[in-house]
């Protein structure tokens, strides 16, 4: 019955309620990749127009291919849409990374030639920040990423959880608003995803960044997500957005709960046939360029 | 000591041993091969004598200068064929092709446009040395992951600062590589046309010691120039070694 009047409180896709302030904005999104040696022009994604809430952790589930990572791309400022507008902060988002936005990778972004000292503090030494300043911080996200006994290790000596903290923890230090998650466990065995997921709780909840997450995984987004935006295969569109409904304190445990299961379920539904029509898709013309 | 450096000393130290009993039993003649133990005698004799000092220093100049020209412009131009794809389409047969060319053939050439002195040496071994950095920057370009990349728009570094601090040391190991082959082309070139026709230098010197059959000298001059090149070599693996040990090869 909870489970019933949580997802009747899904949006409409795209809709957002009245009292939440709007952080970013997708208006009429596309981008089409231009025609390649044995390729025809590929549409990857859109027309799609979403808000991200202020402070909200939204997740993207979709089919392989759908262009959830273009999302990501075009949001962080990494893209350039061929149409619509992306705004952030009310600031249009025009081929250039706005300030106050972070992105952590599902490839591991580490500079192996660096200590993971080093690599949290990158990017800080660039921007200015007073010396003092940059060791309280990093200090910090150190400690915050459980890393304090590996600060002076170079990646290659970390496992591949590890080195993702250390991504998270170099983005972590620049303090963003805007956290865009690319998949950031997709390389991680089930147990430390959990425990992956429970930390980036953790750190949304303390930094209160908004949180845009990339997964395949249903339970993962179900688990951290305050919604869920579900795309259709490509081109890549909201074909549902589903409020989760969970409280801001949460860790793993809450998939032991009865309501989880009929989120994902819920996903699932919608996700199964835009899965088939993608694996389609992909034996006849393979996926979109990255 | 690791098992790999036990057998290298072992075969190594086998093979030097086994030469000395030869050439001491009289196995082989002293006309082809001197022993080991009287080519170091030779080589710190060959030290000793006033007249070696002009023809090291030379030689070691010109390889240093060829292999600074090698490096650098190696380097650049390998650097702009990976930034403007259509130069590397344009060029990347030539460079393929490029060690088939027997580039000492050209001496002469290069004697008749610079005149006799170092340098048509220089102008040889740089060229014979330089595409193999070219290669090696193109290589060590072309790996850096695009993940680094995205990584320092995320952080908004200045193109400069993309290069300097995620471009370069991403490559460093491929450029590493093409120094160290860099270096040894440039000797090869450098003492291999001093061989030919020059009249003074180590090159000139190890032919007019075979010309004259004076074996000692002559195996004197190539002990010392393999003992440069392999110490700067073993240098750079050093520090190649370091580098990658941090990175986990």
């Amino acid at each position: 019955m909870i489970a019933e009047a949580r997802l009747a409180a899904v949006d409409a896709p795209g809709s957002v309620g009245a009292s939440h302030k709007i952080h970013a904005r997708l208006d009429g999104v596309t981008r089409v990749y231009p025609p390649r040696a044995g390729h025809g022009e590929v549409h990857a994604l859109g027309p799609i127009s979403f808000e991200l809430r202020a402070g909200e952790f939204f997740s993207v589930v979709g089919p392989s291919g759908c262009g959830k990572s273009t999302l990501l791309d075009v949001l962080a400022g990494l893209a350039v849409p061929s149409a619509g507008t992306v705004e952030f902060e009310g600031k249009r988002v025009l081929g250039e990374v706005p300030d106050g936005v972070g992105v952590v990778f599902q490839e591991d972004a580490s500079f192996p030639w660096l200590t993971v000292e080093d690599n949290v503090a990158f990017g800080l030494r660039r921007s200015g920040v007073d010396p003092a300043e940059i060791k309280r911080r990093v200090d910090f996200a150190i400690g915050f990423m459980a890393l304090g006994d590996f600060r002076r290790a170079y990646p290659s000596q970390l496992s591949g959880g590890m080195r993702q903290r250390v991504c998270i923890a170099r983005t972590l230090v620049l303090q963003p608003r805007l956290i865009l998650l690319d998949e950031p466990f997709g390389a991680l065995d089930q147990q430390t995803r959990l425990l992956m997921g429970d930390e980036l709780l953790r750190l949304w909840r303390e930094t209160s960044a908004t949180v845009l997450l990339i997964t395949h995984a249903l339970d993962e987004a179900n688990l951290l997500s305050d919604r869920i935006g579900v795309m259709s295969a490509r081109p890549g569109r909201f074909i549902d957005i589903v409020e989760t409904g969970w409280p801001r304190e949460r860790d793993s445990r809450l998939a032991e709960g009865p309501d989880f299961g009929a989120v994902t379920a819920r996903l699932w539904s919608f996700l199964r046939a835009e899965s088939l029509r993608a694996m389609g898709q992909g034996s006849k013309q393979g996926s979109a360029p990255r | 000591m690791k098992k790999a450096t036990w057998i290298r000393t072992v075969v190594l130290v086998g093979a030097v041993g086994a030469l000395e009993i030869a050439c001491r039993t009289g196995a082989i003649p002293a006309t082809m091969i001197i022993a080991p133990s009287a080519m170091v005698v030779a080589v710190v004799k060959l030290l000793q004598s006033d007249d070696i000092g002009a023809h090291i220093e030379q030689t070691l100049s010109a390889v240093a200068i060829a292999m600074s020209l090698a490096i650098v412009f190696g380097f650049v131009i390998g650097f702009i064929l990976n930034w403007v794809p259509f130069l590397r389409r344009a060029f990347s047969p030539f460079l393929a092709a490029y060690y088939a060319i027997p580039h000492f053939a050209f001496y002469p050439l290069l004697i008749v446009i610079f005149g006799l002195g170092s340098t048509p040496l220089i102008v040889l071994a740089t060229v014979f040395a330089m595409v193999a950095m070219i290669l090696a920057t193109m290589a060590g370009l072309d790996r850096v992951p695009r993940v680094l990349l995205k990584t320092a728009r995320i952080h908004r570094l200045s193109l400069l600062d993309e290069i300097w601090r995620v471009r370069l040391p991403a490559a460093a190991p491929h450029l590493l590589s093409g120094l160290k082959l860099a270096v040894a082309y440039s000797f090869i070139g450098v003492i291999a046309g001093e061989f030919i026709l020059s009249t003074s230098g180590i090159g000139h010197e190890i032919a007019y010691s075979y010309d004259n059959f004076d074996n000692p000298r002559m195996y004197a001059l190539i002990l010392f120039v393999l003992t440069i090149v392999t110490t700067f070599n073993m240098a750079v693996y050093a520090y190649e070694r370091r580098l990658m040990r941090r990175r986990g090869a």
